[in-house]
């Protein structure tokens, strides 16, 4: 814990000293920074702007977990679909996520819809890829004893199953979170009327440095939060029963 | 099969199974081998390591229908509980929680406490298996198997690495409460001494392919089978039937 209190403390040293030595308006002190947060967080539009980012990275995130955990599942127990979809999944993992962007917004209008099926195209061949090795490294002893014992599909999927998969999801989850708000800002900043990204594609035509790291300041403090109370609290579930050796 | 005094005997005829090595070649791993067991008895099936003793205990359980023969009747949705060589109990499951899956799977609920006290589980019971000795593992996997009050029970060398003397208060555990729930037992393994202990009849069976080398009944009453009995019947078989252990 003190660790990380230290490493913020540096990382905001290091920002200081930088901007001081700097003296030029494109790299802004910390604290100037954090004027503009509070201002706008009282005053302006940045809670609007926060919320509207949140519940895209929210709702695109849910989809891109369910379809990818379940088609990395697929993929993973049945060898004849893997080889038929493999090919779709490189191509969707190694297309530029601006390119699935552009495209949505293209096929599908500048909408909500288009905004979240690109975030979501976006991630989903990752989780995909992740929760795929999971599944291809399942227990097939363990399998065989649920069929020993009579197990239902319920307790299979509940008992067997989704814990020796928690730690691939988690591992997706905690990776998938960063990556989507990333590519929720280029959606934003391409084709939405409000969120972080339309904010800091506004104030990049201001040309104010100050509000762009304002704004990607409090979105970064927002997903920390998620990670610490979410995430890591999920992960260190998924490893509860791990005998550790001090 | 047990159960009730009109059960049907099990029947088990598998005329052949072959599966596939790692390199792609096919192994004929059983060849024409039929035996019935009759309810409430205490079968051994003894036979040399890669035999194919594990292969016929998954065709028994349903857990590998590729084969030619038949297995009668069904064990369909009768209990069963069964002992795999390794524990295979859930590592992110209580001991605990690990025997009340297998109990609910068949529609049981209830105390554990007694079988917990028996196989001296007690203190373990809230522990994840990571965290016990391959022994505790064992006798996990044995209070899991008999939770469910099984009409029949599978043991795959169930007691294999473990110290004799741990083994031998499994094996008592095990005689005493087949004995007393009535329940049909087969018993795997390649210890001639734990068979003559435990079984009302031997099974021996061939090297690869496995086929039956000899059936033998054993009358001796358990109580009456001493170490000399046993170590006698032990020298007897190896000598008649060239068996190495």
């Amino acid at each position: 814990m003190w660790s990380r209190v230290a490493s913020a403390l540096a990382v905001i040293a290091v920002w200081q000293a930088g901007a001081t030595f700097a003296a030029t308006k494109v790299l802004p002190p910390p604290l100037e920074v954090l004027a503009f947060v509070a201002r706008e967080l009282r005053q302006g539009d940045m809670l609007l702007h926060l919320g509207a980012t949140l519940s895209r990275v929210a709702a695109s995130f849910c989809l891109a977990m369910a379809l990818g955990a379940a088609l990395g599942i697929a993929l993973g127990r049945r060898p004849g679909l893997n080889r038929a979809l493999d090919l779709w999944l490189i191509l969707l993992l190694n297309t530029p996520a601006l390119v699935i962007t552009v495209l949505c917004y293209l096929w599908l209008g500048l909408t909500e819809i288009a905004a979240i099926v690109a975030v979501t195209l976006n991630k989903l061949p990752n989780v995909a890829v992740i929760v795929r090795e999971g599944a291809r490294s399942l227990d097939p002893d363990l399998d065989e004893m649920g069929v020993a014992y009579r197990f239902s599909f319920a307790t299979w999927f509940r008992h067997v199953l989704c814990p020796q998969l928690e730690p691939y999801v988690v591992a997706a989850a905690r990776s998938g979170l960063a990556l989507v708000w990333k590519i929720v800002l280029v959606v934003e900043l391409l084709g939405r009327p409000n969120g972080v990204g339309y904010a800091i594609s506004y104030y990049f035509q201001l040309f104010d440095v100050r509000a762009i790291l304002g704004y990607s300041l409090a979105f970064s403090i927002v997903m920390l939060t998620i990670d610490f109370l979410v995430m890591q609290p999920l992960d260190a579930h998924a490893r509860r029963w791990r005998v550790t050796t001090a | 099969m047990p159960g009730a005094g009109a059960s049907p005997p099990l029947e088990i005829d598998i005329q052949r199974k072959i599966y596939r090595n790692g390199d792609g070649r096919s192994v004929e791993a059983v060849r024409n081998l039929a035996f019935s067991i009759q309810p409430h008895s205490f079968v051994c099936l003894i036979g040399p390591s890669g035999c194919g003793k594990t292969t016929i205990l998954r065709i028994v359980l349903g857990l590998d229908r590729d084969f030619e023969g038949c297995v009668q009747p069904d064990l369909g949705d009768l209990p069963v509980g069964v002992v795999f060589q390794e524990p295979r109990l859930l590592p992110w499951r209580t001991v605990e929680e690990n025997v009340r899956l297998a109990l609910r799977s068949c529609g049981l609920a209830g105390t554990l406490d007694p079988l917990f006290a028996e196989l001296d589980l007690e203190e373990w019971r809230h522990r994840y298996p990571g965290e016990l000795s391959l022994g505790m593992a064992r006798r996990a996997a044995l209070a899991r198997a008999l939770a469910i009050e099984p009409d029949l029970l599978v043991l795959d060398e169930p007691f294999v690495s473990l110290d004799e003397s741990g083994a031998a208060e499994l094996r008592a555990i095990v005689s005493r409460l087949a004995a007393r729930r009535r329940t049909t037992v087969i018993l795997v393994t390649h210890n001639l001494r734990e068979a003559l202990g435990l079984a009302d009849r031997l099974i021996l069976l061939t090297a690869r392919p496995a086929s039956v080398l000899a059936d033998i009944p054993l009358t001796t009453a358990r109580e009456m089978r001493t170490d000399a009995w046993v170590e006698e019947g032990r020298r007897d078989l190896a000598r008649r039937f060239a068996i190495v252990e």
